[in-house]
């Protein structure tokens, strides 16, 4: 699937629930299957900035595919990394870097986020783009 | 107490969140605003804004008059010797950094400040930097496990060599009343000063500055039933007249001309600029409010929200209260096993609960109990039994999602 493709599937399994607290429910299950980062890739150097809670996101490349994966210290946060992860996991670092976030703003994430949080959902997307410029360039 | 009528005077408590009544546990943050309070903001906006000190108008007299008696209104309830003792700041923060900035002139190398473990960063990092430009000494008076000082280690700590000492009457992270009294006897004993960040006692606890022979105490508004942007410095005249002044500006000075200017006296020689002239009238209108209401009412109603909270949160399993002081105000810090605070914090958010969660801007004492932070609810005169039963229940609905 393309990263508009699976964003719209996304859209589509969140307008299912009610309210707030179902899609909290959902998250959080998301969090907890999320393909955890190897103890060896939990360092400091792969720590995002900017979150409040502590975030680490790996990435490495699998034939001309990018392949993350991530772990945090709180389990919303993981989901909200789990859903970056299959948005953007197992895609070319081209179609990374050339990717709008459209379904971010159309699950109202921010919104419903707290202000520290939104920030941090910013800085994984930094990191997870700046991750797809640099393999670019190796296979440039 | 009537917590009914009470809560009847706060125009908030009547909202909704995330399509739940507020319930609003965030005190040590910020009070919340009375519409006695609100109204004199408003009178103020409506029917006398102007600039003070200086006109010759009407107006000018009128908000000169309101504010000039909020500062008496502030020196009434701190009990301090004289109205220019009371320097209306922006806050705590800004009153901490008046102080600090003017002992740079004061200090010289090889003199040491002691700074208790728990303290908000608002009283860690002014002093810092005050040691980087002075070569001063900052050392560290260290806490015990159930959140309480290390009285044995302040006694060795201090000597000679102290020049000023640095405690908050009440932790905010941890709910902790420090033994003030204690920390200024053996201070004044050695000749130190003592600055008491009380802006988180101010609110539950009436603290008369010259009964305790308090150097420098510090508040801020906003944890008051007033205002944000508003604040008190206290200190003894004799100190503040040493003090340089912090900022230079209108309101400040006695004579400008261009090759010296000479500075206004106490408290308008702290007070450079256009002060926050409704937040000081308010300020002065918020202590009315809670006199009104009676400290030692507040205090012992509070208590009876910490007990009845105390004992409820510990029915929950796997949940750890930090902070067990003997004395303690109305604040519960804790957290639940394997449960990260922002998780907690996060869904007691979405069923219309507010808590603060994280470090509470005291990184040291989440580095001594090893934790990536707290929630912590701290409650107020206003808050109600039956919500610390929502909490709870919301509570358990969290930890039933989480883990």
């Amino acid at each position: 699937m393309t990263i508009t493709e699976i964003q719209e599937e996304i859209v589509n399994e969140f307008s299912f629930f009610d309210d707030w607290m179902q899609r909290y429910e959902h998250m959080i299950e998301l969090g907890k299957s999320l393909p955890l980062i190897p103890e060896v890739h939990k360092i400091e150097d792969n720590i995002i900035k900017g979150c409040q809670s502590k975030v680490w996101v790996h990435a490495n490349l699998e034939g001309d595919k990018l392949h993350f994966t991530a772990d945090s210290d709180a389990i919303i946060t993981k989901g909200i990394i789990a859903l970056l992860i299959r948005v953007f996991s197992n895609q070319h670092p081209n179609d990374i870097l050339n990717a709008d976030t459209t379904f971010i703003d159309q699950l109202g994430l921010k919104e419903h986020l707290s202000p520290t949080r939104a920030n941090g959902l910013l800085s994984m997307i930094k990191q997870i783009k700046l991750y797809a410029i640099a393999f670019q360039t190796q296979l440039n | 107490m009537d917590s009914t009528a009470i809560r009847a005077d706060f125009p908030i408590l009547n909202r909704k969140v995330n399509g739940q009544p507020l319930v609003y546990f965030d005190n040590a943050a910020t009070s919340q605003t009375p519409q006695q309070v609100i109204d004199v903001i408003a009178d103020y906006y409506t029917r006398y804004n102007s600039n003070i000190h200086r006109g010759v108008h009407s107006l000018s007299q009128e908000a000169t008059d309101a504010y000039e008696l909020a500062r008496r209104k502030v020196q009434a309830h701190f009990n301090a010797a004289k109205a220019h003792e009371i320097i209306f700041t922006a806050g705590t923060t800004h009153a901490i950094n008046i102080v600090a900035s003017g002992y740079e002139e004061l200090l010289q190398e090889g003199d040491e400040l002691l700074v208790s473990a728990m303290e908000h960063h608002s009283n860690i990092v002014p002093w810092q930097m005050l040691c980087e430009k002075t070569a001063a000494t900052l050392k560290v008076i260290p806490m015990k496990q159930e959140g309480t000082l290390d009285m044995d280690a302040f006694t060795a700590l201090v000597s000679a060599k102290t020049k000023l000492v640095f405690v908050n009457h009440v932790s905010n992270a941890l709910g902790t009343v420090n033994p003030i009294e204690r920390i200024l006897k053996e201070a004044h004993a050695v000749g130190a000063k003592v600055l008491i960040d009380g802006a988180q006692a101010a609110p539950h606890i009436k603290v008369d500055v010259q009964a305790l022979d308090i150097d420098f105490y510090v508040v801020s508004a906003h944890k008051l039933c007033g205002p944000t942007g508003v604040g008190m410095l206290y200190g003894k005249e004799a100190l503040l007249n040493a003090l340089p002044p912090y900022q230079g500006g209108g309101e400040m000075i006695a004579e400008v001309t261009f090759k010296k200017t000479t500075y206004a006296d106490l408290p308008h020689k702290f007070e450079a600029g256009t002060p926050n002239i409704a937040g000081g009238i308010a300020f002065g209108a918020a202590l009315d409010y809670m006199n009104g209401i009676g400290f030692q009412a507040i205090a012992q109603y509070e208590a009876e929200l910490l007990a009845y909270a105390t004992k409820a949160l510990q029915s929950i399993d796997g949940l750890k209260i930090y902070g067990e002081a003997h004395e303690k105000t109305a604040v519960i810090s804790f957290n639940v096993n394997g449960i990260h605070p922002y998780d907690l914090g996060s869904i007691l958010d979405k069923m219309g609960i507010a808590v603060r969660t994280g470090h509470h801007c005291a990184q040291p004492i989440m580095d001594y109990y090893n934790i990536p932070g707290t929630v912590r609810a701290s409650f107020s005169f206003y808050n109600t039994t039956s919500e610390i039963d929502r909490m709870v229940t919301a509570l358990e609905r969290a930890i039933g999602m989480l883990q």
